[in-house]
């Protein structure tokens, strides 16, 4: 038993030390050229005619466009949005969308000692120049393109296409660039990492054409065909001749021993019958023909048809998947579509009068833009949405002041009237969406709250080794939704366990000289500090006055009074906890409240 | 509304202490993860082209032969009956296994509960709004799909138990009474500061209710139900030294204490290369596991209320390939079905002994699914209706004539 521990460790000190040579390295030649945390730009942009201050412009621009689609729906509708969220509310959900965690006690920090104009911009831009954005990003594009699977073995190599993908996102290469080579590219999947879309398809040695179509459609054109593959698709205009057209496109593609190649000889054959019939098939396209270029390889021609400005799918998609990686929600859930982020409906002819839609404006922006990826997601979280509050003032509240029971289940006085007149609101982004976290953000969050500091690229090995072997247990016993992380989910039982009992948190926060806990517990003065810090290290807020009080006094008496028949009743009172066990407890609660697994 | 599927029947007094026919029926899957061999399990075809060295032996069923590998079970086959020409489209193991845990085939725009999650949902009404105690769909092994509640709703997801025999994890608070107490009357708190003007969010209050939930489950009395310690010697050697056998004991004792559904994997069969090696041990640990889950079922009287379920994602092909393995095998495999009322000693179907891809007498597994729901005492054809608006049957199959009569 021992041994096998020793050998796991040492195992898992080789895999990180083998990680930290290829990524750590790397990442800290790009923190170098990126803007580093002690160099923010607090003054860029302020001087008239810069280059900066024109940027700024065009920004702001954009957003006041996007912002007039929604200020006009809203009119339209007769809703009144939401107010402002706070500004740490703002960077909270922020840091989650771009870095997959809460931010550090040291960055609200930072963050509060900067002047209010322009801070949360200035605050975007920074993150996106973090190598952390890049990372996770990278890996939210990788399960678009290829899922969460290793296999196959020996063609497939995932690490790399998530590799090449954080630096396509870090140098924010056009987005369309990227699509392209990603669709089309030669060579081998080790030097070529883009390759490793079409070796994900591989099996018994070929890639798969239908795989890959459908795959592109999906991922590019934010649309599933995967159903016309066997019938004509139930809802959009796919047809299974229309399918096999565009699979077709992958049909001369193979692999020899120099990697990913295109053989012009090579004819898609389809499966057509039950009985293994098939039929040769041409490359076409089902509509849009004229963008098609006449020169290429066919898996070429695609990609161009595919990220051609005049094919509104694309940038729709696009922008829709962003919206989504921003608000844990894509814009296509909300009136007029409710549809999944693979379900956009196909885009309507634009007429020059009618007010075109918040999807069209920012798809619009982005083609304009040259496909920056970047521009795009300080366009989205400058936006009026993203800057609202995810609660709204109702009669409903008035009746849950009191800050009823809930943790007994019995108390929800939601009646269907708060949920009929919330529900405009949410459908026109008139209110902030409350949605779960990912399993990763989850991670990242606690862990997060397990050091005063910023958990970055460049934090210490050790905090990396145990981020490591952390995240994998934990990942195993919450589960991860895999390639449909984008749709709604509530939680589950096994969740709350993991997070009420599990070791991650155990050990999160636990009183030793390495966690959060014992250093605030040294640091507050008293109480009323602990529980500040502890509220800012855990859900990035400060607590209500009702908060502050209860657990800075009222705690102990209305724990002894609900204990459950304690063997110890009638004794001597117990000592007063230190005030490492206090920050202990009250970071176990915060880290168990709604709050904090939930983007709001 | 208030919590769901994290429940025992509020007649489990009556149920645990309940025999016989009376008793509320369950279900236990024996999944066989990989897509297990027929040629080397329930439809051997030894001696000829496509059989390899897998030898057959006689069973309690006359002119009925199994795979040499299955002795004990082979003893007690006439209490089964047995299907050995199942057909799927789905020769995916990720479709394959979606197709034969739901009956469906996977569909884009809807996920489809597995038939562990259906009954449950359809059966267990009274004690889902009573609200207490047990999870009613449990998947024990390290299964990669476990079964899902698809359109019912996540709370169906069967509840893991990744490592049989050695109890559920995190079911434990890791400090003393009062201090728990304190960390629980503060999270009330919490909770109630961020619904305030939060009502509308659909799932926001779904958020305590899994905390209750859990917090029932951390208090059941029903948990000695996941452990084994104070099973005999005896019975543990009977099942077998191996998780799958420590599984299906665990299997049976929740099934004991009032769970609708189980479900236990066994993996992994997929033998593209080194096929019989592969199926020897596999088919190893199935048999003592199967054989003992049978004879406790009958002993304790809990055969006639306990349908035991063998099967896998597709089968695997009739010709071997240059590694010495099989590949996937959609078109003809096999499936056994024991208790809970269904009738025991018949066969229906058998693979093509030359390697053809027509077994006699096909049986969709959709078919198999609707008979398996009528013992239940479910309608396969009633519709419910999924998130899109869309109803759907809860099985789309017809029952087989041969299993209902």
């Amino acid at each position: 038993m021992a041994r096998s521990t020793t050998l796991t460790l040492l195992l898992i000190t080789l895999g990180v030390g083998w990680a930290v040579s290829r990524s750590v390295l790397p990442a800290r030649q790009a923190s170098v050229a990126a803007t580093s945390r002690g160099q923010r730009p607090l003054d860029g942009g302020r001087e008239a005619d810069s280059p900066a201050a024109v940027e700024t412009s065009a920004l702001q621009a954009a957003v006041d466009r996007l912002d007039a689609a929604f200020a006009e729906t809203w009119m339209n509708e007769g809703l009144e949005p939401a107010t402002e969220a706070d500004d740490l509310t703002i960077l909270r959900r922020l840091s989650l969308a771009l870095h997959a965690t809460i931010p550090s006690l040291e960055e609200i920090r930072q963050f509060e000692a900067e002047p209010r104009e322009g801070r949360l911009d200035r605050w975007a831009q920074a993150m996106l120049a973090d190598r952390r954005f890049a990372e996770s990003f990278a890996e939210r594009m990788t399960r678009a393109f290829v899922g969460t699977q290793g296999e196959p073995f020996l063609v497939f190599r995932r690490d790399r296409f998530k590799a090449w993908w954080a630096d396509q996102l870090a140098a924010n290469r056009p987005y369309d660039e990227v699509v392209r080579e990603v669709i089309a590219s030669q060579g081998l999947w080790t030097g070529r990492p883009a390759t490793n879309f079409v070796t994900h398809s591989v099996t018994d040695g070929t890639p798969s054409p239908e795989k890959l179509a459908g795959r592109t459609v999906r991922a590019v054109l934010g649309q599933r065909i995967d159903c016309a593959e066997c019938h004509d698709h139930p809802f959009a205009d796919w047809k299974q001749s229309d399918f096999r057209g565009l699979a077709a496109h992958f049909g001369q593609v193979r692999l020899s021993p120099f990697g990913v190649e295109d053989d012009p000889a090579r004819v898609f054959l389809a499966d057509i019958g039950p009985r293994g019939q098939k039929r040769g098939v041409q490359a076409e396209v089902p509509f849009g023909e004229a963008w098609l270029p006449d020169t290429g390889t066919s898996r070429e021609r695609l990609a161009a048809w595919s990220t051609d400005p005049r094919n509104r799918r694309f940038a729709r998609a696009t922008v829709n998947r962003m919206w989504a990686l921003l608000f844990g929600r894509p814009l296509s859930a909300g009136a007029p579509w409710y549809a999944d982020v693979d379900d956009l409906p196909d885009p309507t002819e634009p007429t020059s009068d009618e007010a075109r839609s918040p999807l069209d404006v920012l798809a619009d922006e982005f083609v304009a833009s040259g496909y920056d990826l970047h521009h795009l997601l300080r366009v989205i979280a400058a936006s009026r949405p993203f800057q609202l509050s995810s609660a709204v003032a109702s009669a409903a509240v008035e009746e849950e002041a009191g800050g009823s029971a809930s943790v007994d289940g019995t108390s929800s006085a939601h009646g269907g009237s708060a949920e009929a007149d919330f529900q405009p609101l949410l459908d026109h982004w008139a209110v902030f969406p409350v949605e779960r976290l990912r399993v990763d953000q989850v991670v990242g969050s606690m862990l997060q709250a397990s050091s005063v500091r910023t958990i970055d690229l460049n934090s210490a090995l050790v905090t990396r080794f145990l981020r490591f072997v952390r995240e994998n247990d934990f990942l195993r016993e919450y589960g991860d939704p895999g390639d449909d992380e984008l749709l709604a989910r509530s939680g589950t039982v096994p969740q709350a366990l993991v997070r009420m009992n599990g070791k991650l948190v155990r050990e999160t926060i636990e009183p030793n000289p390495f966690n959060a806990t014992s250093r605030v517990g040294l640091a507050s003065l008293d109480d009323e500090q602990l529980v500040e810090h502890c509220f800012l290290l855990c859900l990035s807020r400060r607590p209500t006055p009702a908060e502050r009080a209860y657990f800075s006094t009222a705690w102990d008496e209305a724990a002894s009074a609900s204990a459950p028949d304690d063997s110890d009743a009638g004794s001597e009172p117990k000592p007063r906890l230190s005030a490492a066990q206090r920050a202990q407890d009250l970071c176990w609660t915060l880290i168990n409240a709604p709050e904090f697994s939930w983007n709001h | 509304m208030s919590t769901v599927a994290f429940s025992l029947p509020p007649l489990s007094a009556r149920a645990a202490a309940s025999r016989g026919a009376e008793r509320p029926r369950s279900l236990i899957t024996l999944w066989m993860a990989g897509g297990p061999s027929q040629l080397e399990t329930w439809d051997p075809h030894p001696g000829g082209l496509i059989g390899g060295p897998t030898q057959a032996i006689a069973t309690s069923v006359p002119d009925l032969q199994i795979a040499a590998g299955l002795p004990l079970m082979a003893e007690r086959m006439d209490r089964v009956s047995l299907i050995r020409s199942l057909v799927s489209k789905e020769g995916d193991h990720e479709r394959g296994t979606y197709f034969v845990k739901t009956g469906y085939r996977p569909d884009p725009t809807v996920q489809h509960p597995a038939i562990g999650a259906v009954l449950p949902y359809q059966l267990d009404g009274e004690a889902i709004a009573a609200g207490l105690q047990m999870p009613l769909y449990v998947s024990i092994g390290n299964g990669q799909w476990p079964g899902r509640g698809g359109y019912l709703g996540e709370k169906f997801d069967a509840f893991r138990v990744p490592s049989p025999g050695r109890g559920v994890d995190n079911l434990r608070a890791d400090v003393e009474a009062t201090r728990n107490a304190r960390r629980l009357a503060g999270l009330e708190l919490l909770s109630g500061t961020f619904r305030q003007g939060r009502e509308g969010h659909p799932a926001a209050t779904r958020h305590s209710e899994t905390v209750h939930d859990a917090l029932s489950l951390m208090a059941s009395e029903h948990l000695a139900a996941f452990e084994i310690d104070d099973e005999p010697k005896e019975v543990l050697a009977r099942y077998g030294d191996s998780d799958f056998g420590r599984g299906c004991l665990v299997a049976r004792r929740l099934v004991e204490v009032g769970v609708r559904s189980v479900e236990v994997t066994l993996g992994n069969f997929d033998s593209h290369a080194a096929n019989f090696s592969i199926h020897d041990r596999l088919v190893g640990m199935l048999d003592p596991a199967m054989a003992a889950l049978l004879d406790d079922l009958r002993e304790r009287d809990l055969e006639a209320s306990t349908m035991v379920l063998c099967i896998g994602e597709f089968g695997r092909t009739p010709w071997i390939n240059p590694l010495d393995g099989r590949d996937h095998w959609p078109s003809g495999f096999s499936a056994v079905v024991a208790g809970g009322g269904m009738p025991a000693g018949r066969v229906i179907g058998h693979t093509d002994p030359e390697g053809g891809d027509k077994p006699t007498d096909p049986i969709p597994v959709q078919d198999l699914y609707a008979t398996i729901l009528s013992r239940f005492g479910i309608d396969p054809a009633v519709e419910l209706m999924t998130p899109v608006g869309r109803p759907l049957a809860i099985s789309d199959g017809k029952p087989i004539g041969k299993l209902m009569s």
